[in-house]
């Protein structure tokens, strides 16, 4: 272990890898929330396209992240299903026509819903590989660095880097505290009821707060110790100067944001509607 | 004279939380290029000193200080933490919590990047401070990749890239084992002679610190200071001990054959002190080692293998018998198998093959809950096991979980708690407890449900001697009274030294030797390989020309009355 893995980040040579923290978090921000703006199909497929490829030369393995991509996957599914159940006439609405495809009454299901719904996913496809390139080729720190950078106070960003630091601690100490507990009698093994088991799980919150505590209060002493907030600014040891990547970065989301405000202007609003 | 470094004159300190100063009249000096070694035993102020020293008091504690206290000739509590820490660098106590950084190069960097110097400043200083510690190759290492060393090189490199003059260690051996203990307190030294440093130690283990060359030691005792003067007089002095500090080994060797301690020229240090003259009396307190006291096989490891990984296994047909009523050390360096053999024992972890036998029958089956009824496990950490508010139902929950019957209940837990003398405290919040109580009090929690074996990981971690000594008198009488056999993980060598009678070696998942702590604190191969230190009693011994010096180790650790 080199470097402190969770969230996958790994050195890997690619150029999403070398472009700087500031430039990725301002390209993502650019793109994401421009496509959350948009209802442009056209539009959503090709920051699809252009997620996909960014993909592909970042060298990200899949079974590294498998498990976010199907967490992402079931939330949208229950998100799309939540949608139909509690709002089944809102494509309509939204796109002023009816096409019945099925069912009646309050449950007829038209083609202007599912065309709306289909835009709901297409922005979960092309947002999620965006997240996964962003914490999989930024250094924790560059990108509490990057975070500071475009205007999140120091403290708050660093707090995002020092809980990065801890996890591990905090786990291995969920892990030991567990194990005991269970040497003392709580069941929480597979032996024991449900509610037994949750009462066991009860027993372990409390030393691992006490423990978290502590280790909270050393902490903060150690920064003070060195001086963490006496400054109104502060520098980053991973901080890496701008190349000519990280402009191009900047066109490039630049370019996205005018070729989204672009297609608001021509179809008069966020919808895209091949219905009329 | 030049001017003090550190000018405390009558200085009085007391909590706000608390009713009773802690601090009471302190006066004493640290002058430029001084190592100062600041020593007492658990509550006797140490700490409260320090916090005083490097401003977190009263930034960090409030309270009440009168007298008046100056760094570098100007007014400590007139100046910010901010301010006091470019004059005066700590290293705390526990370095994995006091490393903040992801990585090394990071937590190296972390005063400066607060300073807002610019990256390349920070990154030449980084390299320049990595490379003088050692670091270099470890620059892009995360903690959880260091040793207890390491890290703590790296705690020392990140105050120093502030060039200041006076560095502040808080207990700088408590979390290292002894051989790291010396290579770091050899880095102090050596550091200090470099760049003219002030050095001011906080430390109760004393015979490591007096190894490294301290000038003045200050002996501190309930809030005030009893002693202040150079390491030989205060071992001439005999206020060590009743202060509740350990004095080195060979000088309890030495009070045993009747030297005349209070007049021998530079007997703080074992390198230097003459006592040639006394080889006589010195070596009629051999004794031969006992071994081999414990016959009835109570708990059998056999043929077990184990790994986290499947490409690397850490124990290969590993077998050893332990006895009952026996007390058995297990040693070793750290992260060489010695938790996990223990968790395999507990149920924690389960072997990929081989068998642990109880009493001749495999405890393989059993949940971790029913193992934990024969063997009990008291972990290093007092913090991980305490789930109640009040000690009775701490100790009580264990049997309360095995639903034993209420009065039984009763019966039971007061026994323990009159055992380990908290009975008088029993309806106490467990807050209100210092740690070593809460130590006792977890052992308390696991001896209740009567285990016949105890596995007690790092027991006198954080104690000073008076604690450890009331610790060990506890488990000795436990140990003669029930016949509980006691398994201790340890790398405290007076625990080592005085309390165990059989040790094992575990280094990399191998039994490297199944010895008497006396032998092997005598063997100058195992006592590397398991990153202890031989004793003083070794190296004096060795001076004086004593063949078997076990037999002297032995007669600290029989000799005990």
């Amino acid at each position: 272990m080199t470097m402190n893995n969770l969230f996958g980040y790994k050195e890997r040579d690619t150029w999403l890898n070398h472009t700087t923290g500031t430039a990725k978090l301002v390209g993502f921000l650019a793109i994401s929330t421009m496509g959350m703006i948009s209802y442009d199909t056209r539009f959503l497929l090709a920051l699809g396209v252009l997620a996909i490829a960014l993909m592909k030369m970042a060298q990200i393995k899949y079974h590294e992240y498998a498990l976010m991509l199907k967490l992402v996957l079931v939330f949208a599914v229950i998100n799309l299903v939540m949608v139909t159940v509690l709002a089944p006439q809102y494509g309509t609405q939204l796109y002023g026509t009816h096409h019945a495809l099925f069912g009646s009454g309050y449950w007829t299901i038209t083609q202007e819903q599912v065309f709306y719904e289909f835009n709901l996913l297409l922005k979960y496809l092309f947002s999620l590989p965006l997240a996964i390139i962003l914490l999989f080729t930024t250094n924790p720190s560059e990108f509490a660095a990057g975070l500071n950078k475009i205007g999140v106070p120091y403290k708050i960003a660093y707090s995002f880097a020092i809980t990065l630091r801890y996890i591990p601690d905090v786990q291995s100490d969920y892990h030991t505290i567990s194990l005991a507990q269970q040497a003392r009698g709580y069941e929480i093994s597979k032996k024991a009821s449900l509610l037994a088991r949750s009462k066991g799980a009860v027993q372990i919150i409390l030393p691992l707060v006490f423990t978290s505590l502590d280790r909270i209060e050393t902490i903060s002493q150690a920064m003070e110790l060195r001086r963490f907030g006496r400054e109104k600014k502060r520098s980053w040891y991973q901080e890496q100067a701008f190349s000519k990547r990280d402009i191009l970065v900047f066109v490039g989301s630049i370019g996205v944001i005018v070729i989204g405000v672009g297609l608001l202007i021509v179809n008069g609003g966020r919808l895209y509607n091949p219905f009329q | 004279m030049p001017a003090p470094i550190i000018d405390f004159q009558h200085v009085t300190f007391k909590y706000h939380a608390q009713a009773e100063p802690t601090l009471h009249d302190v006066s004493f000096q640290i002058y430029p290029g001084e190592k100062v070694l600041i020593a007492g035993a658990s509550g006797s102020g140490k700490t409260t000193l320090l916090r005083l020293l490097n401003g977190l008091i009263p930034q960090a504690y409030a309270g009440d200080i009168t007298g008046k206290l100056t760094l570098n000739g100007k007014n400590i509590v007139e100046q910010t933490l901010f301010d006091l820490s470019l004059q005066a660098g700590t290293v705390l106590q526990d370095s994995d919590a006091q490393f903040v950084g992801l990585t090394v190069a990071e937590d190296i960097a972390f005063a400066l990047e607060n300073d807002n110097q610019s990256v390349s400043h920070i990154k030449a200083e980084v390299s320049k401070w990595a490379n003088r510690f050692g670091l270099g190759e470890r620059l892009n290492l995360a903690p959880q990749a260091l040793s207890g060393g390491q890290k703590q090189r790296t705690a020392m490199a990140g105050v120093l890239v502030d060039d200041g003059k006076l560095l502040l260690f808080d207990e700088p051996l408590a979390s290292l084992d002894p051989a790291a203990g010396v290579v770091a307190m050899e880095m102090i030294d050596k550091l200090q002679t470099e760049r003219d440093l002030t050095v001011v130690i906080i430390e109760h283990r004393i015979e490591e610190v007096l190894s490294a060359h301290v000038d003045r030691v200050i002996v501190m005792a309930d809030g005030r200071i009893v002693a202040n003067g150079t390491p030989t007089e205060m071992i001439q002095s005999g206020i060590l001990p009743e202060n509740g500090l350990d004095e080195p080994l060979y000088v309890k060797l030495l009070r045993r054959a009747h030297v005349d301690i209070a007049s021998l020229a530079n007997v703080a240090d074992v390198k230097q002190v003459v006592v040639d003259e006394n080889k006589a009396a010195i070596e009629q307190l051999k004794i031969p080692v006992k071994k081999g006291l414990h016959h009835t096989k109570k708990l059998v490891i056999e043929n077990v293998d184990f790994s986290y990984d499947k490409k690397q296994r850490l124990f290969k047909q590993f077998s050893t018998v332990i006895h009952q009523g026996e007390v058995l050390g297990i040693v070793g360096k750290n992260g060489s198998g010695k938790t996990t053999l223990s968790h395999l024992l507990t149920g924690f972890l389960m072997p990929d093959s081989g068998d642990i036998l109880l009493d001749g029958k495999s405890v393989l089956q059993q949940s971790i809950k029913e193992r934990a009824d024969n063997i009990g496990y008291v972990l290093q950490n007092p913090n991980h096991m305490i789930t109640k508010a009040t000690v009775f139902e701490e100790v009580a929950s264990g049997l309360i979980l095995r639903h034993v019957p209420t009065d039984e209940v009763e019966a039971r837990t007061r026994a323990v708690l009159k055992l380990i003398d908290l009975d008088s405290m029993r309806h106490w919040p467990i807050s209100a407890l210092s740690f070593g109580q809460k130590k006792r009090l977890t052992i308390a929690a696991v001896l209740v449900l009567s285990p016949q074996i105890l596995i007690l990981d790092e027991p006198t971690a954080g104690q000073d001697a008076t604690h450890t000594g009331e610790l060990l008198d506890f488990l000795a009488t436990i140990n003669k009274q029930e016949n509980t056999t006691i398994i201790i993980i340890t790398h405290d060598m007076h625990l080592l030294a005085n309390f165990v009678e059989r040790a094992l070696v575990v280094v990399d998942g191998q039994l490297l030797a199944d010895t008497t702590p006396a032998e092997l604190l005598a063997d100058e191969k195992l006592v590397t390989a398991a990153s202890l230190r031989t004793t003083s009693i070794y190296q004096l011994a060795n001076r004086l020309g004593i063949s078997n010096p076990e037999e002297l180790n032995a007669a600290i650790v029989h000799g005990q009355v």
